[in-house]
């Protein structure tokens, strides 16, 4: 296996830059962080396998390289999941805009019942 | 019986299908969640007797054999936590059954039509988890799991589910993500990811990149298990929710990352490599955690805390890697599922008796709610580990271990959960003292009339506040008498279940201590996966240059492992 540095620079960046959107409190920036990420991490599988041979059609003959499905099969994995995370994501977002007119979350721990109490029950003891 | 196995996951997943079908029919989809899970329950019931007879169960999906195929395993351990878990799905259904039959008649507050495919899917993910023979399939499992559990947490949508519900969704995606590259890279350093198969090529590797691994994959586990400092989402997110969700979530999530982290301890590291940082980590989960608890003032959020404390015992007894430590963290993990899922059971009957949580504005229950003070002071003496009952035999079971190995850090890990099961004593203690021994606080009987009392002499308030005390002690009893009998049913079988952990405690350690022997023992499981692999189908034999056809991997791609890249 061959590493490829271009490659490797930009799982990196795509992972960097995904994590970093996933830090924010907009939604909508968490789900594309998230998208990035997911990339990164769905070339870092593909890198691992060898892209350089012919795929796996029918019976190999001989003695010849043929690249690795396994890999493959995983990023499919992957990417399925990614779409329907995203999916959830979405739909998430969107609520959250509808319920409080606002892209970013709610900071509001007075709204707890749990967080409420503090105050309650200062005079209490 | 090889055939049980593989229902342990269709019977669930299948269900959630069926439940789907029929959303606009309520009675419907409840019969079939209960059976499903009861079936379930059954079978897993006929595997853990079948384990414990003649060793671990396999299964290769479609006849690839191990390490190319998907490979379902049933050790010990995996046997135990099957039946374990779903013995908690179970009672957690009707708990939320029977309180979704109650709310509707009030107003709907869970839509019960997601409710059902997305619980029966949370239990498919549990269980494929515990029964997955190779990571990637551990990771689709992981992710079965928590896509149903962002489903549950955020269920009805309003502001503050969403607000505690979007940390915990985007730190669960940062560890998958974090465990779907640990997976690429193992692939990439040793052409698998069957586990049996990856305990023997992962010794072929140098140390350095053995440690990056194991890190990437504890890091990921850890998130998930809450293991401090990776805890802070736990206590944030799971309070909102409804009390049957965060019930299962409490019993079985974390607890699910606590198997990973300890089937690939011991599986795949077996060297004890990361033990000091690990019990470090349990240390730290143990104190913090429980400091937390103690100053908390609701009883959902404190019970959070101690869920996370509790952590720190199980990490406790894999980090020191004997027979002990591993047989008592096993032991300790199905207490901990059944404790923690009855104690947030019988706070949603507190929320439901007493129209709040919040300790400063609870009072008088063991006097209005006698069988609800039960309920909660069984598992709440457990958790706190009052002998004679099994979170004591647990942690004597940890101590005994800890000291066993001999290590000073081992000893103040000893020492640290002596402490922290002290803590949660008073923990507990504060919740019991006030919302169950104490009088009804009078702030809630004196709502709405301070400008009356100001012309009103000392003697009539005094007689005021008393009558309407007792009219505020009647309310109560009266939804006490009301509870639904399915929400009552299901807690006491936890609690019942807690019990008979401590009755049938020696058979119990019993069976603990030979999944732990076997999993220390790693030959049994890999003989196990590799030589009692199933022959390949017809018509597809190896090839020379010893590349494999890919029939189905490209229409099945949770599956296989190459022979090589």
């Amino acid at each position: 296996m061959t590493v490829n540095l271009l490659l490797a620079i930009t799982i990196g960046v795509l992972f960097a830059s995904g994590v970093y959107l996933m830090l924010s409190r907009n939604l909508i920036r968490v789900i594309l962080g998230f998208l990035l990420a997911g990339h990164g991490v769905n070339l870092l599988l593909l890198s691992v396998g060898t892209y350089d041979s012919p795929p796996i059609v029918g019976e190999a003959t001989g003695d010849e390289q043929l690249s690795d499905p396994i890999p493959q099969a995983l990023i499919l994995t992957s990417i399925v999941i990614t779409l329907a995370v995203s999916t959830f994501l979405l739909a998430m977002a969107y609520r959250n805009y509808t319920v409080t007119r606002d892209p970013e979350l709610a900071d509001d721990p007075e709204d707890d019942d749990e967080f409420a109490d503090i105050d309650a029950g200062a005079g209490d003891e | 019986m090889t055939w049980l196995l593989p229902m342990a996951i269709i019977l669930p997943i299948t269900g959630a299908a069926l439940t789907l079908v029929a959303s606009r029919r309520p009675r419907v989809q409840r019969a079939i969640s209960v059976t499903t899970i009861s079936v379930q329950l059954a079978v897993e019931i006929v595997l853990l007797l079948q384990v414990q007879n003649d060793g671990p169960v396999v299964m290769h999906i479609g006849g690839w054999t191990a390490p190319l195929g998907v490979t379902l395993v049933a050790d010990g351990l995996s046997s135990f936590m099957l039946v374990v878990s779903t013995l908690v799905s179970l009672a957690v259904l009707v708990y939320a059954i029977s309180q979704g039959i109650a709310d509707r008649e009030v107003g709907p507050e869970v839509p019960i039509s997601i409710f059902h495919p997305t619980f029966l899917i949370l239990v498919t993910g549990v269980s494929n988890a515990f029964v997955a023979g190779d990571l990637f399939n551990l990771f689709v499992s992981f992710e079965i799991l928590l896509t149903a559990s962002y489903v549950l947490l955020t269920s009805g949508g309003t502001k503050e589910r969403l607000r505690a519900g979007a940390p915990y969704i985007v730190v669960s995606l940062l560890s998958s993500l974090i465990f779907l590259a640990a997976i690429a890279m193992i692939y990439a350093a040793t052409g698998t990811v069957n586990l049996a198969d990856l305990s023997v090529k992962l010794a072929a590797l140098p140390e350095g990149i053995v440690a990056v691994l194991q890190a990437m994959l504890l890091v990921a586990f850890g998130v998930k298990a809450a293991v401090f400092p990776m805890s802070a989402w736990l206590p944030d997110s799971y309070p909102s929710a409804p009390a049957p969700v965060t019930a299962v979530f409490a019993g079985l999530l974390t607890k699910v990352g606590i198997y990973a982290i300890i089937r690939v301890q011991t599986l795949l590291f077996p060297t004890g490599s990361y033990g000091t940082l690990l019990m470090i980590a349990a240390l730290a989960t143990m104190v913090v955690g429980i400091l937390g608890a103690v100053s908390q003032s609701g009883i959902k959020r404190m019970l959070s805390f101690t869920l996370v404390s509790h952590i720190g015992y199980m990490l406790f007894g894999v980090a020191l890697g004997n027979q002990a430590g591993l047989s008592a963290a096993i032991y300790y993990v199905a207490h901990h599922i059944l404790v923690q899922t009855a104690l947030f059971l019988a706070v949603g009957l507190i929320e439901r008796v007493a129209g709040t949580t919040v300790l400063a504005r609870l009072g008088g229950l063991a006097a209005a709610a006698p069988i609800l003070a039960i309920l909660f002071f069984i598992p709440a003496m457990n958790l706190a580990g009052v002998p004679p009952l099994s979170g004591f035999l647990g942690k004597v079971g940890l101590f005994e271990a800890g000291i066993e190995d001999g290590r000073v850090l081992a000893l103040i890990l000893v020492a640290g959960g002596a402490l922290t099961s002290l803590l949660t004593l008073y923990a507990i203690i504060r919740v019991w003292g006030r919302a169950f021994w104490r009088p009804m606080p009078e702030i809630n009987a004196l709502d709405g009339d301070a400008g009356a009392l100001q012309t009103e002499s000392g003697r009539s308030l005094v007689v005021r506040r008393r009558v309407q005390r007792d009219a505020q002690r009647r309310v109560t009893q009266e939804k006490a008498a009301h509870l639904p009998i399915g929400m009552v049913g299901a807690t006491t079988a936890v609690v019942t279940v807690g019990l008979l952990l401590t009755v049938f405690a020696g058979p119990i350690y019993a069976l603990t201590d030979r999944a732990a022997a076997s999993l220390l023992d790693r030959s049994i499981y890999v003989d196990a996966v590799l030589g009692a692999g199933e022959p390949l189908p017809p018509g597809s034999p190896p090839t020379e240059s010893g590349e494999t056809p890919a029939g189905s991997t490209g229409t099945e791609p949770a599956a296989p492992t190459g022979a090589g890249g």
